[in-house]
Order: C-alpha cells, then sequence, then structure tokens
C-alpha cells in the first residue's frame, strides 16, 4: 500500500502532462490545469516532470502514507498539517510510513501539486496517467479519489526517498513539525497575489464578428469566475456578450485558452479537460504563458483581458519556459543531477 | 480547377488553423482528411496533435520542442502549402470500412416515425436510405470517438429538435441536415433519433479507442432486436475493465 485517502477533498484527480496526438478521435489532452506547478512539484522530489501528482482543488484531501516517503506541495497555498502541526510546502519533505498529511481549504491560489518521489503509478491509459472525468478513464479508475482508495506509488518508494533524502540532505535538513526536511523553498511562479489577474489574449477568429459594446467589454471589464468552472471550462461574468452578426459557425477545432461564447453570451475559456472541436464564436484566444495563473483562480477570482499580439504571446511563453527549467535544473542539482 | 489555398491563422500561440471553407463540402472535407494524412506522415517532431475538421484542420504545436528560432505560423503555412504542392495521399487507401449495425426498433427511434413523415416517406424507405446513404466521418469531437458522418440522403435531412433530450442513450443513431451522429456515451442530445447501435462506439481500453476515426467509410446496416441483443451481449464481455 502507498498512500491511503481518509478524506479526498473537493476534486483530487492523478494527472500528468497529458495526452497527446489523439485529438483527431475527440480525445482531449486534460493533464494537470496548472502543469507549471505540476512540474516543479515533481522536481522537488527529484522525479521527471512526466511523473503523475495528485492535483488537490480548492479544498484539499487527508492523506496517509503506508511508507517512509519523500513528498512535495507545491502550488496554490492550501493549509496543511502533518499529524496535526504544520506542514512544509513549496520543498522536498521525508515522512514517516504512518504519517498522515491533512489539507484544508486553499487560502491563495486553487489548485496544489501533492508529488511523491518516482510518481503515483497508476494503469498508462492511450498514452499518459492523467484522469478524464468526464469520460471516466485514465488516472485512478477514471474518476476523482475518493475515501478509502489506495493510490498506488513506486514498488520501491521507501528506498528511493531514503536514496533522494540522502542526496538533499548535503546541504543540511532540519526538522519541522516531526518531518525532515530542507532550509530552502522553491520559487512560487503561478500564483497570483491580490484580487484581481491580468490575461495576455489575442482576438479570437470571430472577433470582428462582436458587436463593438461586447469587443470592449472584452477587453475592458474584469469578469469574475462562475461557481459552475471546472476542468473543462471557466465560464466568466460580466456583460452579456452579442456578435453583430450571427452567422452560423461550422464546427472547428479548439485549444487550451480559447475563449469561446455561446449564444448565452457568457464567456467560457476552455481549461485542461476542453472539448476538441466546437461550433461557438471565438473572441479570444488566451496566451499560453497565462494559463498557469488563470487556473489557480477559484470561483469569485476576477480577471481581466489585456490585448497581445501573437508574436509577444510566443516570447513570453518561451521566457516563462526558460524560467521552469532554470528552477527544475537548479532542483535537479539537490538531487545531484 | 486547383482548389483554393487555404488560409493559415493562428489558434493561440501553440496551434494554427488551416482554414478551408465556412460552408459544408464533402469534396473540401476529403481534401482536409488526405492533408491531416499527408502531415501526420511528414512526423514533424513539434506537432503533436493533427485534427480535421468539418471545413478546417488545426494543428497542435508542442511548445517544448518548437526551436526558438522557429516561427511555428510561418512553419505550418510552408508545411500545408508543401503538402498541397504534391500528390495528397488517397483518401480511398487509407480510410477504412466501418459496418455499424443499427436496430431501428421503435423503442430504440423515438424519431424515426416523425422523422419519416417530415420526409414524406414510409418508415421502412427511410431505414433504407439511411443504410443505402454513403456515409463518411467527416470529423471526430465534441465527446471522444463521437463521430460527424456526412453523406446522409438528402431526402432525409431535417433540422435539428428545437429541445435538445437531456440524456441520449450511448450508441443512439441520429440525425440533423446532412449528418449523422453515433452517441458513444449517454450525454445530452438534439439529433433526431432513429436507431440504436449495439457496438461500443468508444473504448479507452481498445486499439483504437474510437470505433470510427475521421475519413472512414461508414455503413449503416439494419438489424433485428435479438441480433442487437446478442451483440450487446458479446460487446459487454469483451470491453469489461
Amino acid at each position: 500500500m502507498s498512500v491511503r485517502v481518509l478524506r479526498p477533498g473537493l476534486l483530487t484527480s492523478v494527472q500528468d502532462l497529458g495526452r497527446y496526438g489523439l485529438q483527431h478521435l475527440g480525445i482531449v489532452p486534460c493533464g494537470a490545469m496548472d502543469p507549471v506547478a505540476h512540474r516543479i512539484a515533481n522536481a522537488l522530489v527529484g522525479n521527471a516532470a512526466t511523473a503523475a501528482t495528485l492535483e488537490c482543488t480548492v479544498l484539499g484531501p487527508e492523506l496517509v502514507f503506508g511508507r517512509d516517503s519523500l513528498i512535495a506541495l507545491y502550488g496554490a497555498t492550501f493549509e496543511a498539517r502533518v499529524d496535526r502541526k504544520p506542514f512544509p510546502r513549496n520543498r522536498p519533505v521525508f515522512i514517516k510510513a504512518g504519517t498522515v498529511l491533512a489539507t484544508g481549504a486553499a487560502s491563495r491560489g486553487a489548485r496544489a501539486y501533492l508529488a511523491i518521489a518516482g510518481g503515483f503509478r497508476v494503469p498508462e491509459v492511450l498514452g499518459s496517467l492523467s484522469t478524464y472525468i468526464p469520460a471516466g478513464f485514465g488516472g485512478l479508475a477514471g474518476r476523482a479519489l475518493k475515501a478509502g482508495d489506495v493510490v498506488p506509488g513506486a514498488s520501491d518508494l521507501r528506498e528511493l526517498s531514503a536514496a533522494r533524502l540522502a542526496q538533499i540532505a548535503r546541504r543540511g535538513l532540519h526538522e519541522v513539525s516531526g518531518v525532515r526536511t530542507v532550509r530552502w523553498a522553491a520559487p512560487e511562479l503561478t500564483v497570483p497575489y491580490g484580487d484581481g489577474f491580468t490575461v495576455r489574449a489575442m482576438e479570437g477568429r470571430h472577433f470582428a464578428q462582436f458587436d463593438s459594446a461586447s469587443k470592449d467589454a472584452f477587453f475592458g471589464e474584469t469578469w469574475k469566475v462562475s461557481p459552475d468552472s471546472n476542468r473543462m471550462g471557466y465560464r466568466l461574468k460580466g456583460p452579456p456578450l452579442a456578435r453583430a452578426r450571427a452567422v452560423e459557425i461550422l464546427s472547428e477545432p479548439t485549444c487550451l485558452g480559447t475563449v469561446q461564447v455561446p449564444n448565452d453570451g457568457t464567456p467560457i475559456a476552455l481549461m485542461a479537460d476542453h472539448q476538441t472541436t466546437g461550433g461557438y464564436p471565438k473572441i479570444a484566444e488566451i496566451a499560453g504563458v497565462d494559463i498557469p495563473g488563470l487556473a489557480q483562480l477559484a470561483p469569485g477570482g476576477q480577471v481581466r483581458f489585456v490585448r497581445c499580439t501573437l508574436a509577444e504571446a510566443e516570447a513570453a511563453r518561451r521566457t516563462m519556459q526558460a524560467q521552469v527549467r532554470s528552477v527544475e535544473q537548479s532542483l535537479g542539482w539537490e538531487h545531484g543531477r | 480547377m486547383a482548389p483554393a489555398l487555404p488560409r493559415v491563422v493562428p489558434l493561440g500561440d501553440a496551434a494554427v488553423l488551416v482554414d478551408f471553407s465556412d460552408a459544408l463540402d464533402l469534396a473540401v472535407n476529403a481534401r482536409i482528411q488526405q492533408l491531416a494524412e499527408a502531415i501526420r506522415r511528414r512526423r514533424v517532431a513539434w506537432i503533436r496533435d493533427v485534427v480535421p475538421a468539418l471545413g478546417s484542420l488545426a494543428l497542435h504545436f508542442d511548445p517544448e520542442r518548437v526551436e526558438p528560432q522557429l516561427q511555428p505560423l510561418d512553419a505550418a503555412a510552408a508545411l500545408v502549402k508543401d503538402c498541397l504542392s504534391r500528390r495528397l495521399p488517397n483518401l480511398d487507401d487509407l480510410a477504412r470500412t466501418v459496418e455499424v449495425p443499427v436496430c431501428y426498433d421503435t423503442e430504440f427511434a423515438p424519431d424515426l416515425a416523425e422523422v419519416a413523415e417530415r420526409c414524406k416517406l414510409k418508415v421502412e424507405e427511410a431505414i433504407r436510405r439511411h443504410c443505402a446513404s454513403p456515409h463518411r466521418v467527416l470529423m471526430v469531437g465534441f465527446a471522444p470517438g463521437h463521430p460527424y458522418i456526412g453523406g446522409l440522403d438528402a431526402r432525409l435531412s431535417v433540422p435539428r429538435r428545437t429541445t435538445p433530450r437531456p440524456t441520449v442513450v450511448a450508441g443512439s443513431v441520429a440525425i440533423a441536415n446532412t449528418q449523422s451522429v453515433v452517441y458513444p456515451f449517454t450525454i445530452s442530445g438534439g439529433w433526431n433519433i432513429i436507431g440504436r447501435s449495439p457496438l461500443r462506439i468508444f473504448d479507452a481500453a481498445r486499439q483504437p479507442p474510437a470505433l470510427m476515426g475521421p475519413g472512414d467509410r461508414v455503413k449503416f446496416t439494419s438489424i433485428g432486436r435479438e441480433q442487437y441483443d446478442r451483440i450487446a451481449k458479446a460487446e459487454k464481455g469483451e470491453g469489461a475493465e
């Protein structure tokens, strides 16, 4: 037994970097909503970026670890306790077999990733370990975790955790709340501070079809993430948007970050579990660099859109990629890689 | 006449849309399927998904594999142009013919009588025409393995239902306008249900997971209730998870 679920939290699922190459069969990529946080969580415990983590959403799970484990919780700030004492976040933590990690509500951000040395080992489905809940496949039995579940880890979890602990111990360890950890923490990269978050977006393919009030509103108003937002898409509450001419649109491919506007005028930003095709007009395309930050907004969170060009979006993405790689590399050093 | 070159436009910063047509045209769609296959055969490392749709085609990039000096939009446009300037793969060579048995009995076909009446056809004639139509999958989307199938007999053209049903049972075969669909999951839907197939339309544990892929020919065949039950039972045993 590796990790047993005592309390599942609001929505905790096994995710990796996604399922690609099958969108022509209507199979969505899924994967971590905040892939940057997922990657850094993995790097903290010495894993490759492709290892599976547990994505915890808004209200986190309570878990008991069956073996000595090197773990890390990175991303949104969750109230987290290890055997009732504060759990050190954003760093590798060595916990003994039988330890209980209880996470509560997120106080900043919406999603944190729990990584374990060697990764969570669920069966690979169509090239990925990610859970796709709407169609019920991938991850652990194709669904969110529930109480009583056992999530398997590596068969050599204990040895792997001990070896990796020995590596990072070279620069010193200390004991906090009865667990062994390091004196440093990974920088926070994705969780926005404050109330509002500004998202860079390019005009979508059908932007010109919208009336001028709607065009101004999209890039001018503050939008609120609606409670019926999920891993498929974020519904954004604000003034209803309308097209000047409602021409019929042939169903066409969509992508992560497409903002489409159904007939009710409420824009939907497509997230990790989005449908691969859609027939609604596309008012905007969110720059990839801002997807992780958007994924960290909980319902009620506020977002503004600012225009950017394709070249700006590409440059910003490259800068972010370089930053993530450099953090991964520096953490890799700690693990002797 | 040489077909017009499609427009290659950005779809965010990690994909492009190759836009052929705003209107549904089966010949154009066939060309989209051919281009999709031609691009797949190039095995471009930074293109991770090639998604043909009704009148367009998306190429999704892997941002981790796009070389820093590469302009993906320009490179994708050049790739499309180059593929279209050469002989495209023959659709008939690469497409499979998928036989889909359908039970058109009333209990599985709540809208068949109404469809037949609107089309001024006898129910048997409507079934015969649905089975005889030269169907081809134009796109898979909306849900995993959910095919949009073109080629429906023009006499069977009816609009979508004004009120969608909250649940349509998996395997249901439905029509609207010029297309047919087969629901892979029990989901909501507004198309006119004319029958049900006992086959598993999508099974993540199967290879390939989708019964019908884009470009495939589809042959619907009419089966009776007993045959439906027999096939449904066999499919259940096979696809157990």
